[in-house]
């Protein structure tokens, strides 16, 4: 209603007629009861649909056929060996005060530390490198502290390490509970027999875990291809007569320069597979290592076609490139007339067919860097030092890439027409076009500083 | 001896101790470790050139709907000669649809022929002799039988051949194998390190299961490597040409670029 009187709108008629018969109703509605009037108006001045609350049932009081005090009392607590008396409020129900234990007592859990007698460690716990005294302290320690040893080891006098501390207490309650058990069968099952402590494992894995923790964003992504790599010849291994997966044997094959390096690394995850063709720093030493993994991985093999082993070393090679760069190799080698297999894939034909593809490779990163550098240079000229050489003059020259051989225009084994030379556009196009401003301008300049 | 040999007995090649048991034995008394009791040459290998393929041929006015062609999977030494030297067996799987899909061909020329209608992938397995590998190879052929020219009269005289060429290459050859293969035409025989020799191969036991005087010989294709390095060579001398000319102009560019390079960076 009050927002139709700010909207300005005309009262419709049917509340109006309502409006004379509702007013006597509303003013015997009026009176809500347990609420105030404005609060009950927020509903909307009308009773919900829905009953949720009772309006009258929130203030009601409980029933109280009990009568309920509270009172200040004492309590003792069963967690407590002295007999301090504590006082807190207490609800007391008719006149009589709470029984039981103190609630909270049920949480003082403990842990059964084992403890020896004197003679039991003469039997079976003595040890070259504990003294006795230090062993009753570790378990004096163990006891009050709940087995935290990370509390234990700093507190401990003599300067012990958490594992050694660790593998002390586990091996004497070990030895203990043996010693103890009527017959060894019947303590298999305890947890303290059934698993041993490994200290050297344990030092391992906590030295493993905390290189894991601080390595540098770069050894990640090191590590992240190192593991690609593994991944990658294990599965070509798999695809290769199910030869089972030597790890060692691989890692004996590559030289020690590799070795050197990986340890340098630190093996986190897996050190077999670390080894492999770890450290590769520069493109050129991870090609290399990734040939001598191939080569070794076939070597395991036994037996394989040659057609095979090729497509593997081509693989191998082609696996710093990404998918663009491998379908340019294979466009030129089209061009070029050349079988994308070999259809003679004898042992020298396939050794040439795998040096042409990575010259075709270093040809396209020497014409990727030649773009680069020319970009960079007319960006110098042009002086616009805010455009960097990666961004749109490259997008252009990537977006119409062309092809480096152009058959007709060689004179070996090419009969298509040369239309394609007139789709060329922009300076730096490698190929046949002789007058690329980039040779041009610098001899203008050289004109014009004379 | 006899002790000796049953210490060094592993439990997968039972065969091999049966065989040329006394030779062998005796010449790796020294090397316990040598794994099958057989001494391995590292870092040689011996590689056999092989064609695989197949003819089929259309069965004209004969023409069924289900045996329309009548063909032939084969895998044959690459110059025609004799494959049993090293395959001992070999297992071609054929498309479920046949009886018996499981074909073994036991002895050269190692070839299975069929009639039907259809083209499916044919599965074959070459099984070696002990001495030669252990493991088997497959290789995998499209069975073909129409020609690539579909609008071309089909010929009952004139088969659809289409071959494959490959080389089986064995790596770690044992000393066994390089001696009983060394002069054998099938085998591409690799350079044995210096100062080795082989006993004498033993010539009596050739068979003749080499396809020159196959049926089907007159359509085998011929492989000739020199024809594709003279191409790869061609190829690589204008990459390498290419590569030359770019570098020449990179380092201009540099040089270029190093005079041009505004004050402030310099």
């Amino acid at each position: 209603m009050d927002a139709k009187d700010i909207l300005g709108l005309p009262k419709t008629p049917l509340p109006i007629t309502q409006e004379k018969k509702s007013r006597p109703q509303k003013d015997s509605q009026r009176k809500p009861d347990g609420i105030s009037r404005e609060v009950y108006a927020l509903t909307g001045g009308l009773a919900p649909l829905m009953p949720s609350i009772e309006v009258s049932q929130l203030k009601r009081r409980p029933p109280s056929d009990e009568k309920i005090t509270w009172q200040w009392l004492p309590f003792t607590s069963s967690a407590r060996k002295d007999d301090l008396q504590l006082y807190h409020w207490a609800r007391v129900v008719n006149g009589v005060p709470p029984t039981g234990d103190y609630s909270f007592a049920k949480y003082n859990k403990s842990v059964d530390v084992i403890r020896y007698t004197d003679e039991e460690y003469e039997k079976y716990l003595t040890d070259p490198t504990w003294t006795k005294e230090e062993t009753d302290q570790l378990f004096d320690f163990c006891e009050r502290f709940d087995l935290r040893f990370i509390i234990i080891a700093d507190r401990f006098p003599t300067s012990r390490t958490v594992e050694e501390l660790k593998d002390r207490y586990y091996s004497v309650s070990r030895a203990i509970l043996i010693a103890r058990a009527p017959s060894p069968g019947e303590v298999a099952g305890h947890p303290l027999v059934k698993e041993p402590y490994n200290v050297s494992q344990e030092t391992e894995r906590k030295r493993a875990l905390s290189m894991v923790l601080s390595q540098t964003k770069h050894q990640e992504r090191k590590d992240a291809e190192v593991i690609a790599e593994a991944k990658r010849i294990a599965e070509s291994r798999m695809a290769a007569q199910g030869v089972e997966e030597p790890d060692l044997p691989v890692t004996s094959d590559i030289g020690p320069e590799n070795a050197e390096k990986a340890i340098g690394h630190g093996d986190t995850i897996s050190p077999s597979n670390v080894h492999v063709p770890s450290a590769a720093v520069a493109p050129s030493t991870s090609i290399l290592a990734d040939n001598t993994s191939t080569l070794a991985s076939l070597r395991m093999l036994w037996v394989y076609l040659r057609t095979y082993a090729l497509e593997q070393m081509v693989q191998a090679a082609s696996s710093s490139a990404g998918l663009r760069t491998i379908k340019r190799v294979e466009q030129t080698l089209q061009d070029l007339g050349v079988n994308l297999k070999p259809k003679v894939p004898t042992k020298a034909v396939c050794a040439e067919h795998l040096e042409l593809r990575k010259e075709i490779l270093t040809l396209l990163n020497l014409q990727k860097q030649l773009q680069y550098k020319e970009a960079e240079g007319s960006s110098f000229r042009d002086g616009s030092y805010g455009d960097m050489p990666g961004t749109p003059k490259r997008s252009l020259r990537a977006a119409d890439q062309d092809r480096t051989f152009v058959p007709d225009t060689i004179s070996f084994g090419g009969e298509r027409v040369g239309k394609r030379e007139q789709k060329r556009k922009g300076p730096g196009r490698v190929a046949e076009t002789p007058s690329s401003p980039a040779h041009k301008r610098p001899r203008k300049l050289k004109a014009s500083d004379l | 001896m006899i002790n000796s040999s049953s210490s060094k007995k592993h439990g997968t090649d039972q065969q091999e101790i049966s065989g040329p048991t006394a030779k062998s034995q005796r010449a790796q008394m020294g090397k316990p470790e040598e794994s099958e009791n057989k001494k391995r040459l590292k870092d040689v290998e011996i590689s056999v050139p092989i064609v695989f393929g197949n003819a089929a041929f259309w069965l004209g006015k004969k023409a069924s709907d289900y045996q329309s062609h009548k063909w032939t999977v084969y895998v044959r030494g690459a110059t025609n000669e004799d494959l049993s030297v090293v395959v001992k067996r070999a297992v071609f799987q054929l498309h479920s649809s046949f009886n018996n899909p499981t074909r073994v061909v036991e002895s050269a020329p190692f070839e299975l022929s069929e009639s039907g209608w259809g083209e499916f992938e044919i599965a074959i397995t070459l099984y070696f002799h002990s001495d030669v590998c252990e493991k088997p190879l497959n290789l995998f052929h499209h069975l073909k039988l129409y020609p690539e020219d579909e609008s071309g009269p089909m010929s009952t005289k004139k088969p659809v051949v289409v071959e494959f060429y490959d080389e089986i290459v064995f790596t770690e050859p044992s000393e066994s194998f390089l001696a009983r293969v060394q002069n054998h035409p099938a085998v591409t025989f690799p350079r044995l390190p210096a100062g080795f020799t082989l006993p004498p191969p033993d010539e009596s036991k050739r068979n003749r299961g080499d396809t020159k005087d196959h049926p089907l010989s007159q359509w085998f294709l011929n492989f000739s490597e020199a024809d594709e390095l003279l191409q790869l060579a061609a190829a690589r001398q204008q990459v390498q040409a290419h590569i030359a000319k770019l570098r020449r102009q990179i380092s201009m560019i540099d040089g270029q670029n190093q005079q041009l390079k505004p004050p402030s960076d310099q």
